[in-house]
């Protein structure tokens, strides 16, 4: 599996509130989280996101809330892969519960800038900057999560056993 | 290699005799927890995937808490779809109004929750159960609608920091005050993926509201979860109150730590997060001028009986600064019917105050005071990130009920102790 896109890049502790804040939680309806994906700190995002856009972040993305409407909206809104020095910990089993891919390396997140063109190989978690030429390794996931996120997701992978 | 006591637990739950840091397991759960935001979302992944039972209908639990009674007509429809599912599935802990107060609250106090036990909600603040000796943790929707059909979970083995508290709080001083001093030094990810255990003499010291206080903004520092001893004050909550039989564990004499952290209780003051961090943290006897527009007390995190009493204690008889809005909300109905029965609900409305029924409302700017461009609230809740009230300019303050009553009386951050 294979992911390319423009970048959109963001501080460290961004967290859901911000991601999707909590006024539009009164719906379950993916499209309508999406709408609003990001507004509280990057009013723009839905106008200039083209599909297959990545997201490059800082420390502790998706902070606070459990809300699994916050990687609903961002994979909702057709981000491709959200890339960030770490992930709080409910935000990274929420994503990888609900299939929107993630990867964690600090050397990509601090180098990779907006507006730069990236893909990232999935099977190796190479993750490669188009635009400056410059490749990252990425730390894989161990063989129990692949394992859920092959099966596209948590409901999936329990369904089957 | 010895266990901490979050990995005896989780060891326990999995089968298995020994489990360390990192290791990622399945483990059976005691207890499966969703609200009226998260569990619409748990119920559509349930029946997506085509599950049409539950595990337990015993064990799982549904608190309405956020938006009832409902703000408008989208909650009113989420709260719906909650019903009907807990109607048809015949869930035996379904809190709807008149019944419910603010999850972490109603757990613990009606006995649902108790000790040794593995609990997963699709709440951040789930972790609040770590006071009465369980291991509990935030999860999602996904995982909800899992742990609902199977009764099961995956979890990553957590490391784990050692806290050490010595001595005895001051008066004033409480475990919203721990536990902000706590993220002030670690930081909102100085824990992430760990546990926080909470051990030493000062334990002893604090009461279950104060514990329960301090394990609900585990989260805050990154935390899996926040977890207290089983002692003395933990038996005589439970005792009369769990549904069920409870089990003690307790971590190795060679568990092991990733770190060390000793707080002295005794020499801990007011301390006040500032926006838009939780870890940006502050004396409140050094903060100055700084004119609030409103004060909330409650929530998950500081809507109990000694909560309101603290706050009593401050506005008996007093009435609030001019300009100041201040909104109290005892977080269950047992809370709320105990304020009036003692006095207390009159004395607060006396002071210029409003008193609502239990939600979780304005904690994460659902309704109930929403804050306006440029306002500033004191609130007792857990978040101060940019727009969780109101408007993105808006500004929360987090501090203890005893700081947020002092505030409300000054119209200024105010340290109780000097009033």
């Amino acid at each position: 599996m294979n992911a390319k896109g423009f970048v959109h890049t963001y501080p460290d502790n961004v967290d859901t509130d911000v991601i999707i804040p909590a006024r539009y939680l009164n719906t379950p309806d993916a499209k309508e989280l999406a709408a609003h994906c990001m507004e509280d700190i990057d009013a723009d995002f839905t106008k200039r996101m083209k599909e297959g856009d990545i997201m490059v972040a800082g420390w502790n993305f998706g902070c606070g809330s459990s809300r699994e409407h916050a990687p609903l909206a961002i994979k909702t809104a057709g981000v491709s892969c959200v890339i960030a020095k770490s992930f709080a910990r409910i935000f990274y089993r929420n994503a990888i519960n609900i299939g929107l891919p993630i990867l964690e390396c600090e050397e990509a997140s601090n180098a990779i800038a907006a507006g730069d063109e990236v893909s990232i190989d999935f099977d190796t978690g190479v993750i490669q900057d188009i635009t400056t030429g410059a490749s990252f390794q990425a730390e894989p996931f161990p063989p129990f999560i692949q394992e859920i996120i092959s099966k596209g997701g948590l409901m999936n992978s329990i369904k089957n056993k | 290699m010895g266990m901490t006591m979050t990995q005896k637990i989780l060891a326990a739950h999995a089968g298995l005799d020994q489990v360390k840091a990192g290791q990622l397991i399945n483990a059976h759960l005691d207890l499966v927890l969703g609200n009226d935001i998260t569990t619409p979302v748990a119920i559509k992944e349930f029946e997506k995937a085509g599950f049409d039972s539950v595990y337990d209908n015993t064990r799982i639990n549904i608190v309405l808490d956020h938006f009832v009674p409902n703000k408008d007509i989208k909650s009113a429809q989420q709260s719906k779809t909650c019903r009907e599912f807990a109607n048809k599935y015949d869930i035996l802990n379904f809190f709807d109004v008149g019944k419910m107060g603010i999850e972490h609250a109603l757990l613990p106090e009606q006995g649902i929750v108790t000790a040794g036990d593995c609990v997963i909600g699709a709440d951040s603040h789930t972790c609040t159960y770590g006071a009465v000796g369980a291991f509990s943790t935030g999860v999602g929707s996904t995982d909800m609608a899992a742990g609902m059909a199977t009764g099961m979970a995956w979890f990553k083995v957590p490391a784990a920091i050692k806290v050490v508290l010595t001595g005895k709080l001051k008066p004033t001083v409480s475990g919203k005050d721990v536990i902000l001093h706590l993220i002030g030094m670690i930081g909102v990810d100085g824990a992430l993926y760990k546990s926080l255990e909470f051990v030493g003499d000062g334990v002893a010291t604090l009461s279950m509201d104060d514990r329960l206080c301090i394990c609900n903004m585990a989260i805050e520092a990154g935390a899996k979860n926040g977890i207290f001893p089983v002692d003395d004050v933990t038996t005589a909550y439970l005792t009369g109150r769990s549904r069920r039989e409870w089990k003690v564990y307790q971590a190795d004499p060679d568990a092991v730590y990733e770190q060390t952290i000793t707080i002295d209780l005794s020499a801990l003051e007011s301390t006040v997060s500032y926006p838009h961090l939780p870890e940006n943290t502050h004396l409140a006897k050094d903060s100055g001028d700084i004119k609030i527009d409103q004060v909330v007390i409650g929530s998950c995190t500081n809507g109990r009986l000694e909560d309101m009493e603290a706050a009593y204690n401050i506005l008996k008889g007093k009435t609030i600064a001019p300009g100041v809005r201040v909104i109290i909300i005892p977080a269950t109905m047992n809370i709320y019917k105990e304020c009036i029965l003692r006095g207390w609900t009159t004395a607060f409305i006396d002071a210029g105050c409003v008193v609502s029924t239990p939600t979780c409302g304005p904690c994460l700017g659902g309704y109930m005071g929403i804050l306006a461009e440029n306002e500033r609230c004191v609130s007792t809740t857990n978040r101060n990130f940019v727009g969780r009230m109101g408007h993105v300019t808006s500004e929360v303050y987090l501090a203890s009920p005893a700081v947020a009553a002092a505030s409300a009386l000054t119209g200024y951050i105010t340290d109780p102790a000097t009033l």
